[in-house]
């Protein structure tokens, strides 16, 4: 019984071994870029895909309006000549307060999808 | 013939494509494709809020080498952009999803949604009007009634067709969250909204109100570790839905069991090897679309890297996996810089639920054959715009020495991205949308 047990062993070990290196083999690409990314920006990972990706995603949109600090400003803009927009009109951040000039437009677009006009084909 | 055949039997030709050439205008951006239950109609939506419906034209008896183009039948604007001063949300016009209602009667309806509110479209034809007015001149202008002498009867005379699209209902303020999904139950009757964390129930005929039948928020929002990221109703049984998630599990939920479907009938979930887990794990394993096939036995969910068909008697595993671009598992690391591991691609069958399709970089679009299990890889691009002009395959090469004809990894675009594909209800013709293109192949009629 024994005998037949030793027997069998070193086929066994010789079968997982291979299983082991396959797996190696798989997850090494994953792995390897995972190191990359962490080589690059070592405080990631401490929550690994979890709440912070998801708690952006919830916030998506969010844009934060105080309208205490709006009409301040509002009203600061009457005594001196209105500033023109900053280099970047799209982002309005820091401690710049948003007047209406300084907003992007959001008009919705009154020029017909271009999937319906001239049809190209 | 329509809707069998394998992904490689069939030989996919160029039809049409629309939509400008050179262009990067953001509100271009085709965000949703759908076609409706007879196929006849086609609708996109659009980044800007526009909806654009195609029809296709009456088959040609003596053109037999051709199906009917699609042709634009309508377009409007459904959405438009809103800020939230209560939240200081700004809501983005983009249309996420259109779903069809079968047709009842002359007139379509459709349901179109952005992040806050769907909408109910009914795109009805005019092609009469009546004329011969007692009272008003043909431009309109009333007439002096001292003037009228003889009555006369107002007739209805043919005039060129108008498409109008008109809303319906307004289903609004029932969503926190942004809307990813909606679904139209068997029923006809009621349909399912879900957004990140919450799955509503309306009525098509209720405005004000709806149920709230999915709710996974948790009490403390640092315990957040899941979202919901797509949501369908069974296409058969009208107490029965699924619901995806960020972790790759997929709920299905049974109505009659209780009014709250908290807790789930069947959770269908692949096991993971833990030695296999990175960082990248839970980020790619996350659901981005899933759809039932069409007999309602199977339903069919995409990934990061994957398509995946489960049997819905099978809860532990997938009956069928499918690798869309293996290759790109040595590239998550770039992939998740660039921010491209989060896109959102969606899959679809063809009628007789025999082959899925799905999108990839670089305007590639791949279709697995679940018969012969051979898989195809196409390209949409204007370079192959001949009509009638048969697609051919594309390959890429992961490493090593690039075949001539073979695209290497690194030489793919992954700013050309096809997310949103449909597969005609019946027949051979697939829509396939690049960024801001609309493209249309049909299989080789002889």
């Amino acid at each position: 019984m024994s005998q037949k047990q030793e027997a069998e062993n070193p086929s066994e070990e010789t079968g997982e071994e291979k299983q082991d290196t396959q797996e190696k083999e798989g997850i090494l690409p994953e792995r390897a870029e995972e190191a990359k990314l962490k080589a690059k920006y070592p405080s990631l990972g401490q929550k690994p895909g979890g709440s912070d990706f998801l708690m952006k995603r919830l916030q998506k949109g969010q844009k934060y309006f105080d309208s205490g600090d709006y009409n301040m400003a509002k009203a600061k803009m009457k005594n001196k000549q209105l500033p023109s927009a900053g280099p970047d009109k799209n982002s309005v951040t820091g401690d710049h307060i948003p007047t209406p000039q300084d907003l992007p437009q959001r008009k919705s677009s009154l020029v017909t999808s271009k999937l319906a006009g001239g049809q190209v084909e | 013939m329509a809707g069998a055949g394998g992904g490689n039997d069939i030989q996919w030709c160029f039809s049409q494509v629309k939509g400008a050439v050179d262009d990067d205008v953001a509100e271009d951006i085709i965000s949703t494709v759908e076609f409706n239950h007879s196929g006849e109609l086609l609708a996109t939506g659009d980044k800007g809020g526009r909806v654009v419906i195609f029809q296709q034209e009456q088959e040609n008896k003596t053109q037999t080498h051709s199906r009917g183009e699609y042709n634009v039948y309508s377009t409007f604007q459904s959405h438009e952009p809103e800020f939230d001063y209560l939240k200081s949300l700004e809501i983005e016009e983009k249309i996420n999803k259109i779903r069809w209602l079968p047709q009842k009667n002359a007139a379509q309806f459709l349901l179109s949604t952005n992040d806050k509110t769907i909408k109910l479209w009914k795109i009805s034809e005019r092609d009469k009007r009546p004329e011969g007015y007692n009272l008003k001149e043909e431009d309109g202008r009333y007439r002096d009634p001292t003037t009228v002498t003889t009555l006369r009867v107002p007739v209805f005379r043919p005039m060129d067709l108008m498409v109008e699209a008109s809303p319906r209902r307004i289903f609004a303020n029932a969503h926190t969250y942004h809307i990813n999904s909606i679904s139209i139950n068997s029923d006809y009757e009621t349909y399912l909204s879900a957004d990140d964390l919450r799955i509503n129930l309306w009525h098509l005929e209720i405005t004000d109100r709806s149920f709230n039948i999915v709710d996974i928020k948790p009490a403390n929002m640092e315990e957040l570790t899941e979202v919901i990221t797509a949501a369908e109703f069974h296409p058969n049984s009208c107490n029965t839905f699924v619901y995806s998630s960020s972790k790759g599990t997929i709920r299905l939920c049974d109505m009659r069991a209780s009014a709250l479907c908290d807790r789930h009938s069947k959770l269908f979930e692949e096991p993971e090897d833990p030695s296999n887990r990175s960082f990248f794990s839970e980020i790619i394993s996350s659901i981005s679309d899933v759809k039932f096939s069409h007999s309602g036995r199977y339903m069919m969910t995409r990934d990061y890297l994957s398509v995946k068909i489960w049997d819905l008697n099978m809860e532990n595993r997938p009956v069928e996996t499918y690798q869309v671009h293996e290759y790109l598992r040595s590239k998550l690391c770039s992939l998740y810089e660039n921010d491209c591991i989060f896109d959102k691609f969606e899959c679809c069958w063809n009628g007789s639920d025999s082959v899925v399709m799905t999108g990839s970089y670089n305007n590639f679009f791949r279709m697995f054959d679940r018969n012969t299990k051979r898989d195809i890889t196409l390209e949409a691009s204007r370079e192959n715009n001949k009509p009638r002009t048969v697609l051919k395959p594309r390959k890429v090469c992961a490493s090593g020495k690039r075949k001539k004809d073979e695209i290497s990894v690194d030489s793919l675009d992954f700013n050309k991205k096809i997310l949103h594909t449909a597969w005609h209800p019946k027949e051979n013709i697939i829509a396939v949308a690049t960024t801001n293109n609309l493209y249309i192949f049909q299989d080789k009629v002889n």
